[in-house]
């Protein structure tokens, strides 16, 4: 039986099989919005993650599983150039956004974060008012808004908080509740109208019903959004995602750990069909 | 059914071994640990207490307003017409001036330090030691050093200016050590998420940073300039030893400031002197004590919680 079909939730597609208002994946032949190739991501020597490659289709959502340390944040964050924070980090290889190299000299990170967004593990509000959340990407990135109050609105409805929050706009991010601040970290993302959101497990805190909310929020989002996320929740990803990678550690001859890409293909083939022996392993739970 | 018994079991009859909930057992490293703080608590307390009620009795008969209207003097018989008018004046034209020249260089540097600067490069480690070296030399050293360089090669002498730049220099290792730790006690996540929505790193800086490390700046500052406004080692060989009978009224202007003030006042042997001595370390006590509420009044109303 296939072990996806009992944990669609309605208006969610996977693998083809769920109703067109979300849309099933996008045939592979369709140009990709980003495309890794041959990228590997060092820690000063140490590399981090070998040699992988993937596309991200266009308004579609991807997910990236596999066991902890195995270079899913690392990948994600070399995504919109997140690891130039870290000091040390390098990236080889050619990641491409609308078939530009996004680490070519002449590329302004600053540009590259204003149309690919992110979400982080750990909700991180702001230490000031709801309202100056949203409001702050915005601001920062000098968009030119007709009316700010009407933008804060919409990115809070779209982030399914409005109605939590609208009488408390001027109360401060950090009094929220956990799920509430991880909904007002997407809606202060989606504020800026980025192209591409990256969540690196936006759902870890949350309890099952905020996680629920977020899941919801995600297939709604994927209409207008391309979504790359992060989950060690498999079913999380069977759920939401249009398409699965599966990252993996390998230990080389020195005896050093490298996250490899195992396999990546449209979701439902993934959980029902996995290609690679050690994919198996790792959705059933047999992994060692 | 089974775990009650177990727990009866490995559990001792409380009350046969005297290990009842009720009944509190002493423990003596604890008893012990804490005597020895509240003694130095009552220590550094005490002697404080004493150095005020010494000052407030001594002082007492000159606390009104001919300290703060009067000029010094050195003659003793007109002592009890005198106040410190001169030295006030001349306390509140260095601090503001120190203040002006050390917090927006302190600060500034400390902001290049921990947010741009690049600590895996030798040069910015060699300054950063420096800086952690200049915050233990004695302040009479740069006093001398001033004497030197600003008041004589560069011309600009016994002035306020001078004593002014020479406080800065002695405090700025202070200033710059302590917004370091405010601007690192802000969370990474709050940089990042801004980075993540396109902010600048001007933008990520100065609107989330800074307005986060204000507190810690704030109380830095302070502490910074109450250093600066109690020092004399560095004034008295830069040229504050004299009785001045009139206002510093500008830069070049000759000065005395309250520390050198007392400290004259306090080599005479007259208890006139001694008086009047007292009733200007209140005055300069007070000042300390103003810019300390102004630090926690500005911690207060910047306060951010995470
Ligand atoms: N800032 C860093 N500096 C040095 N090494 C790092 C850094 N961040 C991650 N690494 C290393 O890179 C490897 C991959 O880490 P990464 O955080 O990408 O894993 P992950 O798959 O996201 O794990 P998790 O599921 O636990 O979040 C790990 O071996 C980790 O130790
Ligand atoms: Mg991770």
């Amino acid at each position: 039986m296939n072990p996806t079909d009992t944990t669609i939730r309605p208006g969610v597609s996977i693998a083809g099989v769920g109703t067109p208002s979300t849309g099933a994946p996008r045939s592979d032949a369709a140009d990709p919005v980003m495309e890794l190739s041959g990228v590997s991501v060092y820690y000063g020597a140490y590399e981090a993650v070998r040699d992988t490659s993937m596309p991200i289709q266009e308004k579609q959502i991807t997910a990236m599983i596999g066991p902890s340390g195995c270079g899913k944040s690392t990948i994600l964050r070399s995504l919109n150039r997140m690891n130039d924070l870290i000091p040390g980090a390098r990236v080889s290889g050619a990641v491409t956004y609308h078939g530009q190299d996004l680490y070519a000299k002449d590329v302004d990170p600053i540009e590259v974060r204003r149309r690919i967004g992110m979400v982080f593990q750990k909700p991180n509000p702001f230490p000031k008012s709801i309202y100056d959340n949203v409001a702050y990407g915005p601001r920062v990135t000098g968009m030119k808004v007709s009316s700010m109050d009407d933008l804060v609105e919409r990115a809070l409805r779209d982030a399914a908080l409005w109605d939590e929050v609208k009488d408390k706009l001027k109360t401060s991010g950090l009094a929220l509740s956990g799920g509430q601040q991880q909904r007002l970290c997407i809606a202060r993302t989606i504020a800026v109208r980025p192209e591409i959101i990256l969540m690196d497990e936006p759902c870890s805190a949350l309890d099952p019903i905020a996680t629920a909310k977020i899941e919801d929020l995600m297939s709604e989002l994927s209409n207008d959004y391309t979504i790359v996320i992060v989950t060690h929740n498999m079913q999380q990803a069977a759920r939401v995602s249009h398409y699965t990678a599966f990252f993996t550690a390998e230990v080389d001859e020195q005896q050093e750990r490298h996250g490899r890409l195992v396999e990546f293909s449209q979701t439902g083939k993934l959980f029902t069909n996995p290609a690679d022996k050690r994919t198996e392993d790792y959705i059933t739970g047999r992994f060692g | 059914m089974s775990t009650p018994t177990i727990t009866t079991e490995t559990r001792p009859d409380s009350s046969a071994s005297g290990d009842a909930l009720t009944q509190r057992r002493s423990r003596p490293g604890e008893v012990a640990f804490r005597l020895a703080m509240q003694a130095c608590l009552l220590i550094a307390f005490g002697v404080l207490a004493a150095l005020l009620t010494w000052v407030l009795v001594k002082g007492w008969n000159r606390l009104d307003s001919r300290l703060w209207t009067e000029m010094p003097t050195g003659l003793a018989s007109r002592l009890d017409g005198a106040g410190v008018q001169s030295a006030l004046v001349g306390t509140l034209w260095i601090i503001s001036l120190v203040a002006l020249i050390c917090l927006p260089i302190g600060i500034l540097s400390a902001i290049y330090l921990e947010e741009y600067a690049d600590n895996t490069r030798w040069y910015n480690r060699l300054l950063e030691l420096n800086i952690q070296n200049l915050a233990g030399v004695p302040s009479i050293i740069f006093g001398i050093l001033g004497l030197g360089i600003i008041a004589r090669a560069l011309g600009l002498g016994f002035t306020v200016i001078t004593a002014a730049i020479v406080l800065s220099l002695l405090v700025l290792p202070v200033v710059i050590i302590a917004t370091r730790e405010a601007i690192r006690a802000v969370p990474q996540s709050i940089r990042h998420a801004s980075y993540a929505l396109g902010a600048t790193k001007w933008q990520t800086v100065s609107r989330q940073v800074l307005p986060s490390a204000v507190p810690g700046i704030a109380t830095g500052s302070i502490l910074a300039l109450s250093r600066a406004i109690g020092e004399a080692a560095p004034l008295i060989v830069l040229g504050a030893v004299t009785f001045i009978t009139f206002n510093p009224d500008g830069l070049d202007s000759g000065y005395t400031a309250l520390p050198i003030q007392i400290y004259t006042f306090i080599t005479r042997s007259q208890s006139e002197y001694t008086e009047l001595a007292a009733g200007a370390i209140v005055l300069l006590l007070a000042i300390v004590l103003a810019m300390n509420s102004i630090a926690i009044f500005v911690r207060n109303r910047f306060e951010k919680r995470w």
